[in-house]
């Protein structure tokens, strides 16, 4: 068991938005959140990397077990649970640096200053990345120089280079086009050998084609959780069986 | 009706087409006594001369003491105003609580709308006494580093406030992608936000010194008369402004050279505010482009 | 059907759980670095309010009592004891006036050309950067422009006209770029809502356009007039008094300000004087921070009422 969720509500304000939800998520899997928007499903996402925390309405209740570990205990060092929890975002978002810097960013906040450990990381986070073709040419480069695929590639490069167990992914493939989209894609599935994967998406090819599990959400509760092809073809709950036929969402 | 509407519409136009005029006319002046300035005075001597003296018997006609007096305290405005004013911005943009800063960025920006005579004044009695107790018997009763320090203090919130405009625009997905690594605040800020803002940074901090050049009473009131090319702030000075006053409030005929040579000192001014002026133009044109 | 799913109210264990995201050097380093330079910052920021206040109660607690109505109504005296703020203020006040009655109409008129009429031709380029340009030149400059054309080729003197007519050439851009504003926040749709009624456009903007950013263009003039009042050079360059024995009664008198009066004060060495200075800088302040309260108070209302 990798992840545990154990009745995890989630409130900003007064309004609730997570009603208690409770999954196992196991090790070296991709798991897709699925629903229509609103429904909850980014602010699970968020819960991992405690990034609600931000937020200074926001509360937390429940329990999240990583590795055995609850992250939501007062001992635990919130910047220390994000160095194991990369996340990548909806939209590529690189730093205004070069494309090696990006990908070094995790590792000079770390207080890394070995030159060459540096660019060995470099190299293998681009490399893990699919990216290292396109850019080994121009690292010194702009990150702003490269197309919004790249763009997100490179982000998730930069996310693996410090090494993270987990990797959360908030609609990565929203921002792109066809081709990108595919590449990610790809991306994500060859992954999975090596992290847990999470990955919320609008998009239910997408699920079908890169997660193993797939969890769908409606209105801050969590209606159905299985094995995506049986979630896919095979719904247990009325409503899930709507959203997958496209009858709302 | 028609011919009303044309007759409007021309005098909008002539109304916004005035401002034009100002410049014409700011140009015009300067450059016409400006120069028959220069048919008495070379522009080498101008420009190289280390002695200004135009009032004085022996007269000289160098600008740089003028100009050293106006950089040196702009200077130490600088070195007041831009790491005091950088972390204030940085503090009310990442740390503040929301109440905090909603309160604080204006009752900061009173010191912009305080006038500068009263600043003049807070120097003069205040700030140099304390700076004579500070360093007894090495302040001058007019020196440069009081005014420069106030200075500071006035141009203060155009730094805070324009800085933190630019830290605000960065878009909120880089820095969520910073903490997302594990990064603190404070890594965040040096390593993306500062970078990322910089040249709207640079915008504020132009446009604090261009201001601190043009500044006129703070100067007028507590550095002095005596222009003097010196770096040491604990002596009198005399900035270009401070010049223009002492002239005008004198009574000096009008075509006399002494008249000329404020407009050949403020014709300087103008040209470096103006290029100052348009070096944050151009910075501020390069930040609007960067995240579109 | 509602369909729930099981929620077990499991009581949440906090207990002796393996802790893999517990504290490491480094990143304690890191946090020590970040709260120190939050709690740094905190008092820069404190610094900054700190002067402030040192500010005012330096020259409160130094000119108040030399404040009383004797002080206001008396003229200028050589004798610091005597003297007051009469011909100063009035002179102010003929100042604000003058300024206000030239600067206003040509402002807001400007700022209706370039927002409602220029189209984005080179000429309107070339105008919107010259009024950046005009922002940001000096005080001092606005004082050689009304020296050599107000003063001595119009023949005006060191008059309450010449002073103002360069007063109001110094706050043109700020009112002209607030107005600018102003009309801006008016929405498109409210125009074509006028001219679908058959409305010209000069009825459009007069009718619809200008009374909708009336909030906003007040708010801009008083500013503008608030920084006019406090200015001090150009006013002396184009030759204005600091010492004048009556207070003005035509456009066309010599004239002293308020800050010019503190000027001439502080520059004395007499101790006496500096606390004339600071009673005064007392009434300077409270006009200017009256009339920003005011502009900071018209412009939250008007965010608050009309919102589009």
């Amino acid at each position: 068991m990798k992840i545990e969720a154990n009745n995890v509500r989630v409130s900003y304000g007064s309004e609730q938005v997570l009603k208690g939800i409770t999954m196992s998520i196991k090790k070296n899997t991709v798991t897709a959140f699925i629903g229509p928007s609103g429904c909850g499903k980014s602010t699970f996402l968020r819960c991992f990397n405690r990034m609600n925390d931000l937020i200074e309405t926001c509360k937390v209740e429940g329990q999240i077990m990583i590795d055995e570990s609850d992250i939501y205990h007062p001992k635990v060092n919130i910047n220390e649970l994000r160095k194991s929890v990369g996340m990548v975002f909806q939209k590529p978002n690189p730093f205004p640096k070069s494309i090696f810097e990006n990908v070094a960013y995790g590792l000079r906040i770390n207080g890394v200053t070995n030159k060459k450990y540096i660019e060995e990381k470099v190299e293998w986070a681009i490399k893990q990345a699919a990216l290292w073709e396109e850019v080994k040419d121009k690292l010194k480069k702009s990150a702003f120089a490269l197309s919004g695929g790249q763009q997100q590639r490179l982000c998730i490069a930069r996310a693996l280079a410090v090494e993270p167990s987990i990797l959360l992914m908030d609609e990565p493939a929203s921002a792109l086009d066809p081709i990108s989209t595919t590449k990610i894609e790809e991306l994500i599935y060859n992954l999975k050998a090596s992290y847990t994967i999470i990955i919320v998406t609008h998009n239910m090819q997408q699920a079908t084609r890169t997660s193993d599990k797939t969890a769908f959400f409606y209105m801050g509760d969590l209606i159905e959780y299985d094995d995506t092809r049986t979630l896919f073809t095979n719904p247990k709950k009325q409503k899930t069986q709507n959203y997958i036929t496209g009858r709302f969402g | 009706m028609r011919k009303g509407e044309k007759f409007i519409e021309a005098f909008l136009f002539g109304c916004s087409a005035l401002t034009l005029l100002t410049t014409v006319g700011i140009i015009l002046v300067l450059s016409f006594e400006t120069i028959g300035f220069f048919k008495d005075v070379s522009l080498i001597e101008f420009l190289t001369d280390t002695q200004w003296t135009p009032l004085f018997s022996n007269k000289r006609f160098g600008i740089m003491p003028l100009l050293a007096g106006t950089f040196l305290v702009t200077a130490i405005s600088l070195v007041v105003a831009v790491p005091l004013g950088l972390v204030i911005a940085v503090y009310l943009s990442e740390y503040a609580p929301g109440w905090f800063r909603e309160i604080v960025k204006p009752v900061l920006e009173i010191l912009a709308a305080i006038p500068t005579v009263v600043y003049g004044y807070f120097a003069l009695v205040y700030v140099t006494p304390w700076l004579q107790e500070l360093f007894p018997d090495q302040v001058g009763g007019f020196n440069a580093l009081s005014p420069g320090i106030v200075m500071g203090i006035m141009i203060l919130p155009l730094i805070s406030s324009l800085s933190e405009d630019a830290l605000y625009a960065v878009p909120k997905s880089l820095k969520e992608a910073s903490f997302a690594m594990g990064a603190t605040k404070l890594q965040t800020v040096r390593q993306v936000l500062i970078p990322a803002a910089f040249s709207g940074i640079s915008v504020s901090i132009v446009l604090a010194l261009s201001r601190a050049i043009g500044e006129t009473m703070i100067v007028a009131i507590a550095a002095g008369q005596q222009p003097r090319l010196t770096a040491n702030p604990l002596v009198p000075i005399e900035t270009a402004t401070t010049y223009i006053v002492q002239v005008t409030m004198g009574d000096v005929p009008y075509d006399s050279l002494e008249y000329k040579t404020i407009f050949a000192v403020g014709m300087t001014l103008f040209v470096i505010t103006l290029v100052l002026n348009n070096v944050s133009f151009w910075l501020k044109k390069r930040y609007t482009q960067a995240y579109r | 059907m509602e369909e729930t799913l099981e929620k077990p109210e499991k009581p949440v264990s906090r207990k002796k759980p393996k802790m893999t995201f517990e504290s490491k050097g480094r990143t304690v380093y890191y946090q020590l670095q970040d709260k120190i330079f939050k709690y740094f910052a905190l008092a820069a920021t404190s610094l900054g309010l700190i002067v402030l206040v040192l500010l005012l109660y330096s020259v409160f607690s130094s000119g108040f009592d030399r404040l009383d109505w004797d002080f206001i109504t008396s003229l200028p005296s050589k004798r610091a004891a005597k003297a007051g703020i009469y011909t100063a203020w009035t002179g102010t006040l003929w100042i604000m006036f003058l300024t206000t009655i030239i600067a206003f109409p040509i402002g807001v008129s400007a700022g209706i050309y370039l927002e409602e009429y220029s189209s984005r031709s080179r000429m309107s380029n070339l105008i919107e950067i010259n009024i950046a340009n005009l922002a940001g030149v000096p005080s001092i400059i606005y004082g050689l422009l009304g020296l050599e054309v107000f003063a001595r080729f119009l023949n005006l003197g060191a008059s309450v006209l010449t002073g103002s007519l360069t007063l109001a050439l110094l706050i043109l851009p700020i009112i002209i770029v607030s107005t600018r504003e102003a009309i801006k926040t008016v929405p498109y749709t409210l125009r074509e809502a006028s001219f679908a009624l058959g409305a010209s456009k000069w009825q459009t903007i007069w009718n619809q356009v200008l009374p909708a950013s009336v909030p906003g263009i007040i708010t801009g003039v008083i500013l503008a007039i608030s920084r006019a009042i406090g200015e001090t050079a150009p006013l002396i360059v184009i030759g204005a008094l600091t010492y004048v024995p009556f207070a003005p009664t035509s456009p066309m008198d010599e004239f002293t300000v308020m800050p010019i009066q503190i000027f001439n004060w502080v520059s004395r060495p007499q101790k006496a004087f500096a606390e004339n200075a600071a009673a005064a800088i007392i009434v300077l302040l409270s006009i200017t921070f009256v009339m920003n309260a005011i502009a900071v108070y018209l412009r939250h209302r008007s965010q608050k009422k009309v919102k589009w």
